[in-house]
């Protein structure tokens, strides 16, 4: 049933004006593909670098309070851009996405990660100074966070891999 | 001389090996995508210091030493999962257009990186805390976040142009 709604939708979106530009023209996927994963980028070195200070890898004679300060409002500058050239790519290619598993699978996880940052900033941006050690909660979750923003990257390359429904 | 060795990469093992499994490619594949996201994003953020853009409050040096950790062990897996990939189908890539102007932009920034560490950055005592820093670091941040731009553009390109 949902299979069905999303490949009727999927079937309308690719014969409208803007998916059959999008076809035509050869560099706008190649492109946009390239804002995205430079946006990534960004999102990514943000993350990991929060991330293992948390777990006490990297960074630790910085302060937690600094360091997600300077980098975590990278994530939320720069996830627009990713939804609308994300939005792009699936406009140009409807199939390939929206039915694909993978697809599903991140952006579920891209759900569940982005709350998760969401639910970890406040605590991050009042932690205390650089000796203390993050508490528990906190190092699970950016141990999470590490997890599932991987797995959006995998997920992200493997739509190439896997056939759709 | 050097077609003799493209050749020779792709007899090699590992070349056989990553052709013989077929779902061996898209992983590697995933882990050098994973490695360049954080080489480029933590090379970005230490550009964008130099820039006078972002961290403006913290000392350079300071940026750099809390980041740079990541960048190179980031590095090395994208080098080591890049010549993997690689030799899977090494003739093919070597006479592909944009993993040539990819590796030639990695060449460049390689040396930018190296001018700015031996010439530039010996003078970062005077800058350091500077929000903005002298022109020949803003420059040198800004030729590096180009040619960052310009290896990730052209490493997705690689895989429009030919069939591999």
């Amino acid at each position: 049933m949902m299979v069905e709604t999303l490949r009727h939708f999927g079937e309308w979106l690719s014969g409208t004006p803007l998916s059959t530009t999008i076809q035509n023209v050869p560099w706008i996927i190649p492109a946009t593909q390239s804002i995205h994963i430079l946006c990534v980028a960004f999102v990514m070195a943000a993350v990991f670098v929060v991330d293992l200070r948390v777990l006490g890898v990297l960074a630790r004679t910085q302060s937690l309070e600094t360091l997600s300060h300077r980098y975590l409002p990278w994530i939320w500058y720069l996830l627009p851009v990713l939804l609308a050239s994300g939005a792009i790519l699936i406009i140009g290619e409807p199939g390939r996405s929206l039915l694909n598993p993978v697809f599903g699978a991140k952006m579920l996880m891209l759900v569940v990660a982005a709350l998760l940052t969401l639910a970890l900033g406040r605590p991050l941006r009042h932690a205390a100074d650089a000796s203390a050690r993050p508490r528990m909660y906190l190092q699970a979750g950016a141990m999470l966070s590490l997890l599932l923003w991987t797995g959006i990257v995998f997920a992200g390359r493997w739509i190439a891999y896997v056939a759709s429904f | 001389m050097l077609e003799t060795f493209f050749q020779w990469l792709h007899d090699t093992g590992l070349a056989e090996t990553v052709r013989a499994n077929p779902l061996m490619f898209p992983w590697v594949e995933s882990v050098h995508v994973l490695a360049i996201t954080l080489v480029v994003g933590s090379i970005a953020a230490v550009d964008l210091r130099l820039l006078g853009v972002a961290s403006r409050s913290q000392p350079v040096t300071r940026v750099i030493h809390d980041i740079l950790p990541l960048t190179w062990i980031s590095f090395t897996v994208a080098v080591l999962t890049g010549m993997t990939l690689f030799t899977s189908s090494a003739v093919d890539y070597a006479h592909n257009g944009p993993m040539q102007m990819k590796m030639l932009l990695l060449v460049i920034a390689g040396i930018n990186m190296l001018v700015f560490h031996l010439v530039t950055y010996r003078s970062v005592g005077a800058w350091d805390d500077a929000p903005r820093a002298p022109l020949p670091v803003r420059v040198a941040g800004a030729t590096s976040l180009l040619l960052w731009i310009g290896v990730v553009v052209f490493g997705r390109w690689i895989g429009f142009v030919s069939g591999v």
